[in-house]
């Protein structure tokens, strides 16, 4: 049998490179982009390079990676979460309010309470998306208003009074070692555990597999649904425990904390090289999204222009990100296609 | 090789299956052989599509058996079947286009070291090993993104193998295929075969047939015809054997005298698709393009309507050339295109009836950019009464109509812009009997009023029936123009399988 059709040489070692240098380009390209942004800054405003700013570049990224790390699970298997910012803010309030009732309550159970309010959140959105098929857009929309909502009636217009957040309690916040907040490398091992549990189990490999084509994914016994809830929820929990750091680094929220997250994340997940339709894309390109955006809005700041250009800004890169990735994905495929080898049948 | 001592792999004996009222398959018999590719022959709608979805596991048969080294057996999913070694290789492939093709063939199953973490290197081996075992060099650890469709077979063959399968079903996969890559996947069948396999082929192409299969099973209208040794038949057997039915039908066909050339087509040719197509419909006159499914027949329709471009030749309606890939400029020349799939493309399934109707004639309904909602409904009415329409009210989404219902209102949405063309794609599949008689009746009064048609079928008897010369494609060529006196069955079919091109042009 060794005799038979030897047809189509491998230039296909050529056109994976291309895509492996692509695809890591990606990840390089924004780490080029933060130091850039940073570089011209730092230029223009010395300031921009001191330690506490450094420092605040970090804290600032930290949670919307975190949150971006569970929206990237989610966007990965053709879905949306839109609800993470509410998510935060009831957890916030609920991990706050159990301090300001129990000033003496343990941390761990801070930490319990947080996550447990965003799981259960996160099961529910599953739950719904999962077992009633309604598009996770709409049912997450639906859960960003409702639990804001339910935010508002349990807070009835009070704020957490910073006194009665324990200062052991907010070390994980505010503290830092050498300018390294606490919170950054938290955050950091998180994402990294997640970066390394995406590219290393079958389970989530699933996820990749049902964002890439539902069909294939069905015709090849992939249990969709349990995968595709389970990323609902680590996403819920992974909120809710931004929520309880949220807490912990400024010590009050009100029942509006964490408005408008969900859209920072959405965005540092897409400037990250998430794809939006699924199938491709990596926390740690997310994670560095929110970098990039975080140090953008701090430049702005820093180099004095007006704050209603950071959206604007913000806005823009965005959509070049995304006419980016097309360009970059319409690149690889013609790449990929001509490596091939062969002609493309339709 | 093709007197087999040893007992059959699989045997399908007499299974049937019902959808609704219709029977898809009313004798579906097949024994498979280890070492044997098996051909499975038939026109289209024979039920070849619904066996094999009944061997793998995607319907469920009504009655019959399933044998499996002679135990019976019942397939509940595609997982059933898969995990019993039947394999199916599909047309198209499904793959995950983000995964590596390493990862699409071990996807749930990649092997694992400890901590139940993927062990890359090891699967990426693995899958090398599969495809070394086949002869084709695919590298496991690119994307499946941009493979060609020869290629996502290797992929999917590959994972079969994985799956330890015994049995190959493969779904028309040449269809899509080039000639280089046709003899490449039949070196993989024959390998296959070597190490024991059975392999269930089915074409459309005769010579394929021949070249690669030890067996032959003909099917006609949802029953077993005859099972032979492919060294028994010949070309003419099999074909008598494919389509020996009797025009049972009646097609109304008033005689008509051609007059001055409607439609011509000249050279048309879209690269891959099909290629210097030439031909013309006269005034007065039904021309069918008849093929096999993927001859490119609807490809042409599309080309000349203007939905898609081609890369050379010219369309003329009435003398004057047509714009190309404009379906705006054609509705201007008078054509009007009644597409094969009514629901996704013919009509606007949440619209109401009277705004499908009057979609292409909007602008003539309208005044000074309004339409006039009185001049939807006159128009609707009128042509609802002309073709016997029947509906609740007019306002109803035309999704609350019958499938011959619904060609009605895709038929009156364009004769109420009188076309001189009218070209039609598939007009009466999936309608009921009683319907199909009103639109052939249609078509024909249509014709002695001066509109000419163009017309394509993949039902035979409705060619012959209604279409004053036959036009036969194969792959994208146009290989025999038969005047309604030589077209028959076999001849149209000979030409279609690409045995013995009559008259070509």
């Amino acid at each position: 049998m060794t005799t038979t059709a030897v047809t189509t040489a491998p230039p296909e070692d050529r056109s994976r490179r291309l895509l492996e240098r692509v695809s890591r380009a990606r990840e390089l390209g924004i780490v080029a982009a933060i130091l850039i942004v940073f570089a011209v800054t730092t230029v223009k405003n010395h300031a921009f390079a001191n330690g506490a700013s450094i420092q605040q570049l970090l804290a600032g990224a930290s949670l919307i990676a975190l949150l971006g790390a569970g929206e990237t699970m989610v966007i990965v298997t053709r879905n949306v979460d839109l609800s993470v910012g509410s998510v935060l803010g009831l957890s916030a309030y609920v991990t706050g309010d159990l301090f300001v009732h129990h000033p003496h309550a343990p941390i761990y159970l801070a930490y319990a309470l947080g996550i447990g309010v965003g799981a259960l959140i996160g099961a529910i959105n599953g739950a719904i998306t999962t077992l009633l098929h309604v598009p996770s857009l709409v049912v997450t929309l639906a859960a960003l208003y409702i639990i804001r909502g339910i935010d508002a009636v349990y807070a009835n217009g009070k704020q957490i009074d910073p006194t009665s957040i324990p200062a052991s309690f907010q070390k994980i916040g505010s503290a830092d070692f050498h300018n390294i907040p606490y919170l950054a490398v938290l955050v950091f091992v998180i994402i990294a555990i997640v970066a390394y549990a995406m590219r290393s189990f079958r389970s989530s490999r699933d996820l990749y597999a049902i964002g890439s084509s539902p069909e294939a994914a069905a015709l090849a016994g992939i249990p969709a649904g349990k995968r595709v809830f389970t990323a609902f929820l680590i996403s819920g929990a992974l909120a809710g425990l931004g929520g309880v750091l949220f807490i912990a680094e400024f010590a009050t929220v009100a029942s509006t904390g964490g408005a408008g997250y969900e859209l920072q994340v959405v965005a540092a997940v897409v400037v990250g090289g998430v794809a939006i339709f699924g199938g491709s894309g990596t926390v740690v390109g997310a994670a560095l999204g929110a970098l990039l955006l975080n140090t953008i809005n701090q430049a702005l700041v820093a180099a004095k222009v007006s704050a209603f250009w950071n959206q604007a800004i913000a806005g823009a890169l965005l959509l070049a990100a995304i006419a980016f990735d097309r360009y970059v994905a319409l690149r690889v495929a013609r790449a990929l296609r001509t490596g091939g080898g062969a002609q493309d049948g339709d | 090789m093709t007197d087999s001592p040893q007992a059959p792999l699989l045997v399908l004996d007499h299974a049937t299956k019902s959808f609704g009222a219709v029977k898809a398959l009313e004798d579906g018999s097949i024994e498979l052989f280890g070492g044997e590719a098996h051909a499975l022959l038939g026109e289209n709608g024979a039920g070849k599509s619904t066996l094999v979805k009944i061997l793998a596991g995607v319907h469920q048969a009504d009655s019959g058996r399933v044998l499996l080294d002679g135990n019976e057996v019942t397939f509940s999913g595609p997982g059933a079947s898969q995990t019993a070694g039947i394999s199916i290789i599909y047309q198209e492939p499904t793959l995950f286009p983000d995964l590596t093709v390493a990862e699409n063939i071990f996807i749930g199953r990649q092997p694992l070291s400890g901590g139940r973490r993927i062990n890359r290197s090891r699967m990426n081996d693995d899958a090398a090993r599969m495809f070394e075992r086949l002869g084709v060099v695919i590298d496991p650890r690119r994307p499946a993104r941009g493979l060609s469709v020869a290629d996502q077979q290797m992929v999917e063959i590959a994972k079969a193998l994985s799956f330890h399968a015994r049995i190959f079903v493969m779904d028309e996969p040449t269809a899509a295929l080039s000639s280089t890559e046709v003899a490449r996947l039949f070196d993989v069948v024959r390998t296959l075969r070597e190490q024991g396999a059975a392999v269930l082929f089915i074409s459309h192409r005769l010579e394929e047939v021949f070249a690669i299969c030890q067996r032959v099973t003909v099917m006609r209208d949802g029953r077993f015809v005859r099972t032979d040794a492919i060294d028994d038949l010949t070309v003419d057997d099999i074909i008598r054997s494919m389509v020996g039915r009797d025009l049972s039908a009646l097609y109304p066909k008033t005689e008509t005298a051609p007059g001055e050339i409607a439609l011509k087509v000249e050279r048309l040719t879209r690269e891959g698709v099909f290629t210097d197509v030439s031909f013309d419909v006269r005034v007065g006159e039904i021309v069918a393009l008849a093929g096999l499914v993927g001859a490119g027949r609807s490809e042409v329709a599309r080309a000349i309507f203007g939905i898609d471009g081609y890369d050379a030749g010219t369309v003329q309606v009435g003398g004057r050339r047509l714009r190309r890939g404009s379906p705006g400029a054609a509705m201007e020349a008078g054509v009007g295109f009644v597409p094969e799939d009514r629901r996704q493309q013919g009509l606007v399934m949440e619209l109401g009836i009277d705004h499908n109707v009057a979609l292409a004639s909007l602008r003539r309904l309208s005044h000074l950019g309004l339409i006039r909602r009185s001049a939807e409904r006159a128009l609707t009415r009128d042509w609802a009464v002309r073709l016997q329409l029947k509906y609740g009210r007019l306002a109803n989404p035309a999704w609350t109509l019958s499938g011959g219902n619904q060609q009605k209102v895709v038929l009156a949405k364009w004769l109420s812009r009188q076309p001189k063309v009218l070209i039609v794609d598939e007009p009466t599949r999936g309608i009921d009997v009683g319907t199909k008689a009103e639109v052939h009746r249609l078509l024909d009064e249509l014709v002695s009023q001066g509109v000419a048609i163009l017309m394509i079928s993949s039902e035979l008897p409705e060619v012959l029936g209604m279409a004053d010369r036959v036009l036969v494609l194969r792959e994208g060529r146009l290989v025999a123009e038969l005047p309604r006196a030589e077209a028959d069955e076999q001849s149209v079919m000979r030409a279609a399988t690409g045995q013995l091109a009559v008259g070509a042009p």
